[in-house]
């Protein structure tokens, strides 16, 4: 074996929740009301073309969750070793970028240093070459801005050419489709908006090209503080914003959803309980609470070092610590929505028929309660992704995110802190951050919007 | 000449794909009608009918996506379907006044009722300041609101039902509309406050010359007010006539047979006459007669082409091929004919009280109680309906709940075959479940929307363990004994009408075997068409399975023709109880002969008229003494003392009335 996979925890929990979701979307196509509520998901095209971008981070996210250790070369007889260094999937693909690190900044497609240097001799102070950015062009500067615009070209060239075949693909699996369900029974034609999809692949695909065949020979979006490339940093990054962004509520869900149903439904001393603990739990400021959670947790992860095989162990360890912190805090708004709309189905008249005929409490809760809540649920846990993919940015900034070595959003926002005051400006770390953020929380968000509209049961069918 | 004459008004809702294609929902389908000034026009029909549709089409008010095809609409000459909206404005509340149905929300409820007509009156006329609070005050006083200078000030859920009713109607009124358009103006309301509206908008008509669009589903409201009768079915007008020819001789097949759905006191023990099936979607395409499918009568040539108008004379004219009106028959039931239960009562309920208690501070002491049920006796035998009366608010329904402990009572007892059910913890009653059960009024809220119906039905078996094994027989053998398909099972209650979701519902209650049925209004959100078919189902379940219905209404006439006993309620305690020939022919409580009197009635004939003046008080704070004197026209001196004990008239009759001995 050349490799040895390593499954860390969070690697675990992410490939647990999307088999999760696959089998969720398999039960919501049995259910009738479920299935009308999705398919109207999937006719609207603002959903579809946002689930597209979506499923975009996504891929990315779940290649830099294939974990693996690369076998060190070592003599015939000794024991197979493997490095200590954990690599990812996405490491892998994105090897060009990863191991072609410059001195410190540079500007993005630039040739040279953002900062001058004495040159070797001490005569001169200038900016010098980069290493790898624009090496290809050896002394021939003059051609700099056609071989952008050449690479840039053919770049997207090439993904125009692959949106072209993909659009095809698409096109003959809806005739297809079409086809079979001419020839079935109902003739409800599911009208998937595919034609959103393939417009949303259109400009991906040919920036994409664009971007790929540019890294071959520059650093796209320059270089940081000690000359990693950017755009490999803020592809890094998504896997933590995402991981943030599911697994705090999939600790979340459960606890409000429980909490809130028996609030709203027992009612008596155990309401004032859940009440008190969830006015009590807001009403101490949110970053304070969670900053001093992070701290006590840090200290705990600090004098046990023997739990943890590698830094990258530990990191993960900090990444699933926040999500928890995260989800033990942020509960209480979701709980409080369901508290209420269980309050008014308590007093429908389905669930007193169910006591007519003495059906047990928690049975009604699970019958007649939780179905007719999941609508709210799911709409909080898509409203709920972007909100805390920004609060991870926030907390990073304040310093009691993720760890320092785990590359985020947050993290490159906070050393931007130091980018922006500093003269000349460094502006793309921050700019690459914030354009990949507001992507993904912008394809949330309007995922989001088209979920809660097709489940509002005031929208006519 | 006409004040409003509309003509071949189409209203259409371009549909999205709903399923069965793009296609175009036609709520109104060509109506045209007069109504002149002074003029009282009713137009009648069932739920589905697009009878309000037609009022929002007059105003301009459609729904998004809904708009008038064709048609014109003349308003005093001026046509409105064709005005800009700026001066379409000055009709909608100035020349046309609306009212509708749910007093409630057509409120704003953080505006003073002041605020509220002000607004509309400087809106339409040029009334200012001090000016326009006293015109306001005026209008308070014409609609009959008594002290209207406190009134004005107060807000609106510091007022009941019928008074926030009567500040709609003196919205309307600040206008000074020549037309006013009133959507079901009193279902939301008590028979008693309903007379009052009535009346009210009746003596509004004749003082102010104002003309009147009455919209409402009910015969007796109709017979009691209007000039004339358009009856509308499917998006059309299928009869129009005046009412007393309506009345005297309805002429087409539809209008016979709301008529012949109706129940009373002649058609008990028999069967209803119903109309099978529902009103057709508005999406339906139609080729022939809209009725064809409900019609015992329709011949072949109903279903090629819609009938033509056809003029009967005396202003009648209708649309149908039939050159004679259909006899519909209604069995002539046997009547009341047991008159004493021989059988040991199967429930007994002595004294049973529900208080709900107030608290206030921060220590949440009890500073009082609302006493919602407040000391009542029932007795009811095996196969004996005893239908439970009054307005709401009157606590009927809470006792109904607490007959079955799903509401724990305060105190009393309740022996539900020899066994006392309140001092019975939850695990101890299960097994006494299955001998009762309870219909509810909703049908759309009472099945939970998540579940087929078959595991609707099976619940009760499985929670309460009865026919273990496999329920699919059972259920399939339910539905049948309902009038449902056995397949129907597999579906969800979503894809049933609300006639048919009350049928699920009384499926589901029969699962169990039950001895005992508590009915709570099982037919008031139904129409009368329906409500004729689950009468009829609940007398044929009696008959076959010997069920005691404990039936919860506020509807004389079903009262009239389905119930052995009656006990009338008022503000949580039973004021009037016995057979229900005697309390429905002779009563002599007050209160029952003023609730009876205030039942609008078809014939036109009432009896003699007991006004109610106000409201039913609060259960929190009920009057000293009876608690009826505050309203009752002949209270005297002891009935603010002391509340009157039992009178014994008759052989069941029982009345709490000092006067009525």
């Amino acid at each position: 074996m050349m490799f040895q996979p390593v499954i860390l925890w969070s690697d675990a929990l992410l490939f647990l929740l999307i088999l999760a979701v696959i089998g969720l979307a398999v039960w919501a196509r049995r259910e009738d009301n479920l299935r009308a509520a999705w398919s109207r998901v999937l006719r609207d095209p603002v959903a579809m073309s946002a689930a597209t971008v979506l499923a975009a981070f996504v891929v990315i996210g779940l290649l830099d969750s294939l974990h693996y250790r690369v076998r060190l070369e070592g003599k015939a007889g000794e024991p197979v070793r493997y490095a200590v260094e954990l690599n990812s999937a996405l490491d892998a693909l994105l090897a060009n970028l990863r191991t072609r690190p410059e001195k410190t900044y540079s500007a993005p497609l630039a040739t040279h240093l953002y900062a001058k240097e004495t040159s070797t001799d001490g005569t001169q102070r200038d900016f010098p070459r980069l290493k790898h950015g624009g090496a290809h062009l050896g002394e021939n500067l003059d051609v700099h801005g056609a071989d952008i615009a050449k690479r840039a070209l053919f770049g997207a060239a090439a993904g125009a050419l692959l949106w072209f075949a993909m659009h095809l693909a698409l096109r003959r699996l809806k005739a297809r489709r079409c086809g079979i369900q001419a020839d079935g029974a109902g003739g409800a034609a599911q009208a998937v908006a595919w034609g959103a999809v393939s417009l949303t692949l259109a400009p991906m695909l040919v920036l994409g090209g664009a971007i790929v065949a540019l890294s071959g020979g520059y650093h796209v979006l320059g270089t940081d503080k000690v000359g990693q490339d950017v755009l490999y940093l803020t592809l890094k990054s998504i896997r933590t914003g995402l991981l943030i962004g599911t697994l705090t509520t999939l600790i979340m869900l459960p606890l409000a959803v429980l909490l809130g149903i028996l609030a709203g439904y027992v009612g008596g001393w155990v309401d004032d309980l859940i009440q008190y603990l969830y006015t009590t739990l807001s009403s101490i400021p949110g970053v304070l609470l969670i900053a001093a959670a992070v701290l006590m947790m840090q200290v705990i992860i600090d004098t046990h070092p023997d739990w943890f095989a590698s830094s990258a162990e530990r990191a993960d360890a900090r990444l699933l610590a926040l999500c928890l912190i995260l989800g033990m805090t942020s509960w209480t708004g979701v709980a409080r929505l369901l508290r209420g709309e269980t309050l008014k189905l308590r007093e429908l008249e389905y669930v007193q028929a169910a006591q007519a005929f003495g059906v047990g409490r928690f049975a009604i809760m699970g019958r007649h309660i939780l179905p007719n809540l999941m609508h709210i649920v799911l709409i909080a846990l898509v409203m709920d992704f972007s909100g805390l993919v920004l609060a991870e940015a926030v907390l990073s900034y304040v310093g009691v995110g993720v760890d320092p070595s785990t590359i985020s959003f947050g993290t490159m926002i906070n050393t931007a802190r130091m980018e922006l005051a500093r003269e000349p400006m460094v502006w793309w770390s921050l700019a690459a951050a914030f354009a990949f953020m507001f992507a993904l929380v912008l394809a949330a968000n309007l995922f989001a919007d088209a979920v809660r509209d097709a489940f509002d049961p005031r929208v006519a069918k | 000449m006409s004040l409003l004459a509309v003509r071949d008004l189409a209203i259409h809702i371009p549909q999205g794909d709903s399923g069965r294609g793009v296609g175009v929902a036609r709520p109104v389908d060509g109506i045209s009608f007069d109504i002149a000034a002074g003029e009282c026009y009713a137009l009648l029909g069932e739920s589905g009918c697009g009878k309000s549709m037609t009022a929002l089409g007059l105003m301009r008010l459609l729904p998004p996506g809904a708009r008038a095809a064709s048609g014109t609409v003349s308003f005093a000459g001026r046509e409105l379907l064709a005005l800009p909206e700026s001066s379409m404005r000055e009709y909608r509340g100035g020349q046309i006044g609306m009212i509708f149905q749910e007093p409630a929300t057509s409120l704003n409820p953080v505006l003073t009722v002041g605020r509220q007509i002000i607004e509309a009156l400087e809106l339409h006329s040029a009334l200012r300041g001090e000016a326009a609070r006293e015109r306001a005050m005026e209008l308070l006083a014409q609609v009959g609101i008594p002290d209207p200078g406190r009134r004005l000030d107060e807000f609106p859920f510091q007022l009941s039902g019928g008074l926030r009713q009567r500040v709609m109607i003196a919205i309307a009124l600040a206008g000074a509309p020549k037309l006013l358009i009133a959507d079901e103006p009193t279902t939301a309301l008590d028979v008693t406050i309903q007379a009052q509206v009535l009346d009210l908008l009746d003596e509004l008509r004749r003082t102010q010359g104002m003309a009147l669009l009455l919209i409402t589903h009910d015969l007796g409201v109709v017979a009691r007010m209007a000039d004339r009768i358009g009856v509308m079915y499917a998006g059309q007008l299928v009869e129009e006539a005046p009412r007393a020819a309506f009345f005297a001789r309805a002429a087409h097949p539809y209008s016979v047979r709301l008529f012949a759905a109706l129940p009373d006191a002649q058609r008990r023990g028999g069967a209803l006459a119903t109309i099978p099936g529902s009103v057709p979607p508005a999406d339906t395409q139609h080729g022939g007669c809209r009725f064809v499918e409900r019609c015992g009568e329709a011949r072949e040539d109903c279903r090629r082409a819609p009938p033509p108008w056809r003029e009967l004379g005396a202003g009648q004219r209708l649309r149908c091929v039939l050159e004679r009106a259909p006899e519909v028959s209604t069995k002539v039931g046997a009547g009341n004919t047991a008159t004493t239960p021989v059988a040991p009562p199967l429930l007994d309920v002595q004294d049973l009280r529900v208080h709900f208690p107030i608290r206030r501070g921060v220590l949440q002491r009890q500073v009082g109680a609302v006493r919602a049920v407040d000391g009542i006796a029932l007795s009811l035998a095996p196969g004996r309906t005893l239908a439970l009366v009054g307005e709401s608010g009157c606590g009927k329904t809470t006792a109904g709940k607490a007959l079955l402990q799903l509401i724990r009572p305060t105190a009393g007892s309740v022996l539900l075959d020899g066994a006392e059910l309140t001092t019975r913890s939850t695990a101890e009653l299960r097994p006494l479940r299955a001998k009762m059960q309870m219909v509810f009024q909703d049908p759309f809220a009472s099945l939970n929307p998540r579940l087929r119906v078959g595991e609707i039905i099976a619940e009760g078996m499985r929670a309460l363990g009865v026919g273990a094994g496999d329920t699919a027989p059972r259920v399939a053998a339910l539905l049948q004994q309902v009038g449902l398909r056995p397949e129907m099972a597999a579906r969800y209650p979503h894809e049933f009408s609300g006639g048919q979701r009350q049928r699920i519902a009384i499926a589901r209650a029969l699962a169990v075997k039950p001895q005992l049925l508590v009915c709570d209004e099982p037919t008031s959100a139904l129409d009368v068409s329906v409500q004729a078919q689950i009468l009829n189902l609940l007398s044929d379940l009696q008959r076959e399975l010997g069920l005691a219905y404990l039936f919860i209404t506020h509807n004389i006439a079903v009262v009239d023709y389905l119930a052995h006993q009656v006990a009338v309620m008022y503000l949580g305690r039973i004021v009037e109880c016995g057979s229900a020939d005697e309390v429905l022919r002779s009563p002599r409580h007050p209160y029952t002969q003023a609730l009876l009197a205030a039942v609008p009635r078809i014939d036109g004939a009432g009896r003699e008229v007991v006004k109610l003046e106000g409201d039913m008080p609060s259960a929190a704070n009920p009057p000293a003494g009876c608690h009826f004197h505050p309203r009752c026209p002949i209270a005297g001196e002891e009935c603010k003392r002391d509340y009157p004990g039992e009178t014994r008239i008759g052989a069941t009759q029982v009345v709490r009335c000092f006067k009525a001995a």
